[in-house]
């Protein structure tokens, strides 16, 4: 249920509106890329590599491009364009070699999907099959390159890292205090390696993007089921070298995207594909194989963490190794990569640390944001450890956190100062501890005796943090048009993927004008042409950045409203007040004006106008922000921290190792709530998305790296059967005084910390540390039968027995 | 899939080659008559042939439910069940689910819960809880998870969708006294 107690001191911010894209979704009306159709609009496939890596010895295409309808065939010897957001590192086709079971060899478009589908089954390809790079340790040993070129390859410099002749992409570093002393000085260390594998984003809409590149202007016009229109712009016009004028952009209705529709994918070929078959529009879909198999995933992460706290519970020094599995590419995954380094500590107060974060190629599927990045991985790695050193210092878990947790006065891992307007981690835990009635862990004893009745239960909570993990340039802008009606027209740079930020702006702006949510119209498709810019609808940056770019294009509107007003009735601007969607004078209230009498200019009885329509608009940057210290990693990362906690009552079957969620309390400090019901269903959707990357979810692989579940049939999602019994939302509210409203963002954070909690509430139930997700009903048994009480895999020859 | 052969038979659109089947159903409440590709899905029937965007493809195996019509009375995922097999059939879909311009309860009730984010499974998801209700004008919760869980929806964590369905069902009996 949500929390329909919830009440907001604001009129419209706050308030539970329904969101504003619905009824379009609820009648079939709502059209996504995947929808589309153009005249003459040709359908593209593509072959995949059957190896995980491959010398790619001959293509021959003549009996694809024999088949009637078939319109362009390509492979990699076609087009040299190298792509990428931070890391220019992955071609539209592969070249020479495939680096990975999935890799795109070559690319039909046809005038139809079947036509496309059977000249694919007709290109004869000759492999010669490689030793493929397994994982991360075989990829450090160097022995063989995934990319021979990586010494050459274009970056951001000073912020990614590439390692000369090696399988790192990036390595970043962060730094504070005196590591060797403080581990020296310590009561207890202790050492632990956890890990998680890759996992898919599973967007409804699988990928997909129409292209045509005209054959006369050279221009190139997108449509894509995309969450980044300004970024794919940008490095289209990059790859391409045409002017980003003359890329443009539209994004339609987009059937979630969970970050992997962020940065560009399908666009690059399509646009290749388009110039060779004459300048059609060519649509090119992912089916949910290769959604799964080629388009990028969460990377899988080992973490390695040594920790040195003193007996009272003070952590005083901690050493983290993150090595990110990013697969083949690491176009966008070393951003995920240099996250780590800044947030990777999870929100404490640790005053020697140090942390060592790789991005590192291998031959598996290529990796990717994906919501709230590097951070469900991180805390999985981060939040365990807290809980194993608080098993062996014999200190309660939530007292032992509440004494290193971040507070006013402390500062993060890259050196900010923690302030009132921070918003408070102290605030979440106690909130979800209280909610879950935690009294202390269980006796052994009791889990003996619960043993017995063939159902365990357990306690257990785990803290989050995320900030914006965006580059310090970043910036967002809107345009608002008042129309004769006193209704406005705004435009906005982010993408509505189901996140609700159309509904939210117009709130924000109603709240400011003083006019029904109804009055404010959101542009729904994104438009480059037209729309303004935003830089990535990512990271949960757009309530804060969109929400302060709305409330200065709102004032703006009202200023314009206000001067035109005070002239009408002959008084000063700030002698005018506004409710309702008119002005007046705040002394003489019968001196007034309704927004739609100056809407398109006040005319006067007489005839006379002045003013003219009323047109405002409003940007935002990332303010403060800089550029880590590469050595060091300290410096300005975080426009605001949403902190949060999670607490989890479950039950374990000890005799299937089936795991059921009773009870899950998650509090985020968002300072301000802006659309409860929004808020709510970000929650319910996070925890389950969490739930699956806990239970369920991850990318199977066999001895040759190829990938062993590309379908739902064997990669499952939560269903409805595995939806908690109960999840309750705390909304902390403790403003930062430069959010709009005092709000801060809480997209992608309620995923964060779910597998975590339920790693530790496991272990409360049955005094096993599992370190490896996911913790299904197979991998909980396994432990069990084991009889270890740490278990470092889920490998069936760790069974007795065996 | 025909081989080369077949293939070099035409010159444009490449189908099966088989012979093209007349099929007599009512979509939506309309009388339709189309001949068709015999091994066209139900899905491409309605997207392609009948240009009803409502319906989606999300998995193309009947594992999602995005697809999801109803069918003489009951939900089927329409990417696994061929056009042919529809003939002489009642078909509903997610279009004919407001009628004269006014939401059904069961829309509304989704909109009110937020029980869609963005939106791509939502017409699979109306369409086995309408199947459902029509069923069952008075389902447990337990009997709404079993139906649903076909669904998959990978932004709501299904709580709104849930209170949503059994919110409907709740007015449905009072207003329509089902």
């Amino acid at each position: 249920m949500t929390d329909k107690q919830y009440e907001s001191k604001y009129k419209r911010v706050g308030q539970r509106y329904n969101r504003k894209d619905a009824q379009e979704k609820v009648t079939g009306q709502a059209l996504y890329t995947y929808d589309l159709e153009f005249p003459g609009m040709l359908h593209a496939r593509c072959l995949f590599s059957p190896y995980a890596r491959a010398k790619i010895v001959s293509i021959d295409t003549s009996k694809a491009k024999a088949l009637p309808g078939v319109r362009a065939v390509l492979t990699g010897e076609d087009s040299d364009i190298l792509v990428g957001l931070y890391m220019q590192d992955k071609r539209a086709l592969s070249k020479g070699e495939t680096r990975y079971h999935g890799d795109i060899v070559a690319a039909v478009a046809a005038v139809d999907e079947d036509t496309a589908e059977r000249a694919i089954s007709l290109l004869d390809v000759k492999y010669e099959p490689l030793e493929p790079v397994h994982n991360v340790d075989e990829a450090l040993e160097a022995k063989t390159l995934v990319h021979d070129d990586i010494n050459h390859l274009k970056h951001i410099e000073g912020v990614f890292f590439p390692q000369k002749d090696s399988n790192i992409a990036s390595w970043n570093k962060s730094r504070k205090g005196d590591l060797d002393k403080a581990f020296a000085e310590a009561d207890l260390v202790v050492e632990n390696e956890f890990s998680l594998p890759a996992v898919a984003h599973v967007p409804m809409e699988t990928h997909v993007a129409i292209v045509q590149e005209d054959p006369y202007s050279k221009k190139i016009r997108i449509w894509s089921s995309a969450q980044s229109p300004f970024a794919i712009r940008q490095i289209m016009a990059d790859s391409f070298g045409i002017s980003e004028t003359d890329v443009e952009v539209h994004i339609p209705f987009v059937g979630g995207g969970f970050g992997g529709k962020a940065g560009i994918h399908l666009e690059p070929l399509a646009t290749l594909l388009s110039r060779a078959a004459g300048g059609a529009p060519v649509k090119l879909r992912a089916t949910r194989e290769a959604e799964f198999n080629t388009l990028p995933t969460r990377a899988g992460m080992r973490g390695r963490i040594k920790s040195g706290v003193t007996k009272d519970g003070k952590i005083t020094a901690i050493r983290v190794n993150y090595d990110w599995d990013s697969g083949a590419y690491a176009d966008y995954g070393v951003n995920v990569g240099k996250t780590a380094v800044y947030s990777g500590l999870g929100p404490y107060a640790v005053e020697n640390a140090s942390i060592d974060s790789k991005t590192i190629y291998t031959n598996k599927v290529f990796s990717t944001a994906y919501r709230g990045f590097g951070h469900l991985e991180t805390h999985w790695s981060i939040e365990r450890q807290i809980d194993i050193l608080s098993q062996k210092l014999g200190i309660d878990p939530y007292e032992f956190r509440m004494k290193n947790l971040l507070e006013p006065g402390t500062r993060t891992m890259s050196g900010e100062l923690i302030t009132e307007s921070s918003g408070s981690p102290k605030d979440c835990l106690t909130a979800v501890v209280k909610e879950i009635g935690w009294t202390g862990r269980k006796t052994e004893e009791e889990r003996q005796r619960e043993w017995k009745t063939g159902k365990v239960r357990g306690k257990g909570f785990a803290m989050l943090q995320k900030a914006p993990a965006m580059p310090a340039n970043t910036a967002s802008s809107v345009i608002m048009q008042m129309n004769g009606d006193g209704h406005v027209k705004m435009m906005i740079g982010a993408v509505d993927f189901g996140q609700g930020a159309n509904t939210v702006m117009a709130q924000i702006a109603a709240q400011i004008l003083d006019i029904p949510i109804e009055h404010i119209e959101v542009m729904s498709e994104i438009d480059t042409r037209a729309n303004p810019y935003d830089w990535n609808t990512v990271a949960s940056k757009y309530t804060f950045m969109g929400g302060n770019a709305v409330i200065k294009a709102s004032k703006e509107m009202l200023r314009k409203i206000k001067e035109v007003a005070a002239q009408a009735l002959r008084t000063e601007p700030e002698m005018l007040a506004h409710a309702g969607g008119e002005v007046f004078h705040v002394h003489n209230p019968e001196r007034r004006l309704s927004y739609k009498d100056i809407a398109l200019g006040y005319m006067y009885p007489g005839g006379n106008s002045i003013g003219g329509p009323v047109i405002s608009s409003g940007s935002s940057i990332a303010d403060g922000l800089s550029n880590l210290h590469p050595e060091t990693g300290q410096g300005l990362p975080a426009l605001d921290w949403t902190f949060g906690a999670h607490a989890v009552e479950l039950e374990v079957d000890v005799e299937t190792g089936n795991i059921e969620i009773l009870k899950i309390a998650s509090a985020f400090d968002i300072g301000q709530v802006i659309n409860e019901k929004l808020v709510y269903g970000q929650i319910t959707g996070g925890v389950v998305q969490g739930l699956g990357s806990a239970i369920l979810e991850g990318y199977k692989f066999n001895k040759n790296v190829q990938l062993m579940n590309p379908s739902f049939t064997d990669n499952k999602i939560p269903t409805m059967k595995d939806m908690p019994k109960e999840i309750v939302p705390i909304y902390i509210e403790n403003p930062q005084h430069d959010g709009p409203f005092g709000a801060r963002g809480v997209g992608e954070h309620p995923m964060i910390s779910v597998p975590s909690a339920i790693g530790n509430a496991i272990y409360d139930a049955l005094g096993i540390n599992f370190h490896v997700l996911p913790l299904s009903p197979e991998a909980i048994m396994l432990g069990i039968l084991s009889g270890k009480k740490e278990i470092l895999g889920t490998d069936v020859e760790n069974l007795p027995g065996h | 899939m025909s081989n080369e052969k077949d293939c070099s038979m035409y010159t444009e659109h490449v189908e099966s080659g088989k012979r093209k089947v007349t099929i007599q159903l009512k979509v939506n409440g309309h009388q339709v008559v189309r001949d068709i590709d015999p091994t066209m899905s139900l899905l491409h029937f309605l997207r392609d042939d009948q240009k009803l965007f409502g319906t989606k493809e999300a998995c193309g195996e009947g594992e999602c439910g995005a697809c999801t019509v109803i069918m003489n009375g009951k939900a089927v995922t329409s990417c696994i069940v061929l056009a042919v097999e529809a003939d002489g059939a009642e078909i509903k879909t997610v279009e004919g689910l407001a009628k004269n311009g006014k939401l059904s309860i069961l829309q509304e009730e989704f909109i009110a819960e937020d029980a869609l984010q963005c939106g791509f499974c939502t017409p699979g998801f109306l369409m086995s809880s309408r199947a459902l209700l029509d069923h069952n004008p008075n389902p447990s919760d337990e009997e709404i998870i079993e139906v649903l869980s076909g669904n998959l929806c990978r932004c709501t964590g299904y709580i709104p969708i849930l209170r949503a369905v059994k919110t409907a069902a709740e007015r449905e009996r009072k207003e329509l006294g089902r």
